[in-house]
């Protein structure tokens, strides 16, 4: 396995990543031809699930789709769910219940993965994350039995804006490596969240407390609720009130929402495997594609330009989102 | 880089024994659960064990919401699918559950490290989630569908 991703990553360079990058356009945009074209046939919607394809090419094909999601996730800085679900749900014929099923499992399997290193490492901080995984869990719970009762349409339209306005974060928010906290407030020192970073390029540690826990907490209600509601990881959110609003490191942050989302996503994922909502053809290709993914992606995270490919993902989710929802107003199914 | 006030120069990286110890189940239960992914489903693709909804009608029922899936299928939500645990398809179920109960052992493992430090705060926290998850597990929370 290990030499197999060796001689994959001995061929990886700047160049592969700019094939990358086009071939999963252009795959996407086969997809979109394909669904179009078996969602234009008048003999039916039974004719619309089935296209001429063999079953087993779908599984494969979202192999290689979130093969290459994982590199660009990683790469982007995002998780895999804000990209899968609407990218899946927008071109495969799977239905949107399946697909935030399993966009919710492939967040999930993720964070379980990295959870480990970043907790030995006190990269992410537990006393940080528990009280916060209590609310957005609950949250998530609730965003999901909604997500799973509204009608298609609403949920597909919900969430193209919702990527849309993922796509605004992305590009306005800022990030701050040592937020400046002057006074940690009443419930965060009630609940001794506080914690020591070691920040490896300058050899330093740095003691960091938060502030502002309250309307911290009141917001990753909102978050636990689009992420059960949309099957996104949402790390995309996590972050910035982490960082940006409590006042947490930039890499505390990162770390600590990585983690948070393995117990967010539990939650949710728990709603969608009773509802039925799991289809184990999707979810084993997906989660083993983006993990193989995402393995790469680090290795070759070294050797890019973040900036770069941090256009090219907003690219993409602007292009998904708007897809969804379009699809969901019925404009452009 | 600007360094706030308050830094110091310490060497030793801060892991608490609840990290120490969620992290480790948590690998334990991640490695075991993907093993258990991956092998179900090669048994389910290479047809070693018989699925009950073939894999050439799943095409006919994957893009339909998921009350009419369940409807078409016979099959109703929650637990109901250990019932066909011998089949290729639910045979998968045990691996994704076994992935999604991975976060309520790790919790349930640093319980008694916060109660033996009387940190009751925390205790209570860890309390709490583990009821919520298991209650999202237990299959008593469920929607009306579409």
């Amino acid at each position: 396995m290990l030499s197999i991703l060796r001689m994959l990553l001995s061929l990886l360079n700047r160049r592969f990543l700019k094939q990358s990058a086009i071939m999963l356009l252009q795959l996407l945009f086969c997809l979109f031809i394909l669904d179009s074209a078996s969602a234009a046939d008048p003999s039916g919607a039974e004719a619309a699930t089935s296209s001429d394809m063999p079953w087993w090419a779908w599984p494969l094909i979202l192999f290689v789709v979130t093969f290459f999601l994982g590199i660009v996730a990683v790469l982007g800085g995002v998780g895999g769910g804000v990209l899968y679900v609407p990218i899946v749900g927008g071109f495969f014929p799977f239905h949107l219940d399946f697909v935030r099923g399993a966009g919710l499992l492939v967040a999930l399997a993720g964070a379980l993965a990295a959870g480990p290193g970043l907790l030995r490492k006190g990269m992410a901080d537990i006393r940080l994350a528990l009280p916060v995984a209590l609310i957005a869990s609950t949250a998530a719970i609730a965003g999901a039995l909604v997500g799973l009762a509204l009608p298609t349409n609403v949920v597909q339209t919900a969430l193209g804006a919702s990527i849309l306005g993922i796509v605004v974060i992305m590009m306005m928010a800022k990030k701050s490596e040592f937020p400046e906290v002057k006074k940690a407030d009443a419930l965060s020192t009630a609940l001794r969240i506080h914690g020591v970073y070691h920040e490896v390029s300058t050899g330093h540690t740095v003691n960091w407390k938060i502030h502002r826990t309250p309307h911290g907490l009141a917001l990753f209600i909102l978050i636990g609720v689009m992420a059960g509601m949309f099957g996104l990881g949402a790390g995309w959110a996590n972050v910035p009130v982490l960082n940006l609003l409590m006042g947490a490191p930039l890499k505390v942050s990162v770390s600590t929402s990585k983690f948070l989302l393995s117990i967010t996503d539990t939650s949710a994922a728990w709603i969608y495997i009773n509802g039925g909502a799991v289809l184990p053809l999707m979810v084993v290709p997906s989660i083993v594609g983006i993990m193989l993914g995402s393995m790469v992606g680090v290795r070759i995270l070294t050797r890019t330009k973040p900036a770069s490919i941090r256009l090219i993902v907003i690219g993409i989710l602007f292009f998904a989102g708007s897809r969804s929802l379009l699809k969901g107003l019925g404009i452009w199914n | 880089m600007e360094l706030r006030p308050d830094a110091t120069i310490q060497r030793k990286p801060p892991a608490t024994e609840e990290q120490l110890r969620y992290a480790r189940l948590l690998r334990l239960l991640m490695r075991t659960g993907l093993v258990m992914l991956v092998v179900t489903y090669a048994a389910y693709m290479t047809g070693f064990l018989s699925p009950r909804i073939p894999v050439q009608d799943l095409s006919r029922y994957w893009s339909l919401p998921v009350n009419e899936y369940l409807a078409a299928t016979g099959l109703k939500p929650g637990w109901s699918w250990v019932q066909f645990i011998g089949t290729g398809d639910y045979i998968n179920f045990v691996g994704v559950a076994f992935l999604a109960a991975a976060t309520i052992w790790c919790y349930a493992a640093i319980l008694p490290i916060f109660l033996r430090k009387k940190d009751y705060i925390y205790a209570a926290i860890a309390a709490l989630e583990i009821i919520v998850l298991l209650a999202a597990a237990s299959g008593i929370l469920q929607t009306g569908g579409h």
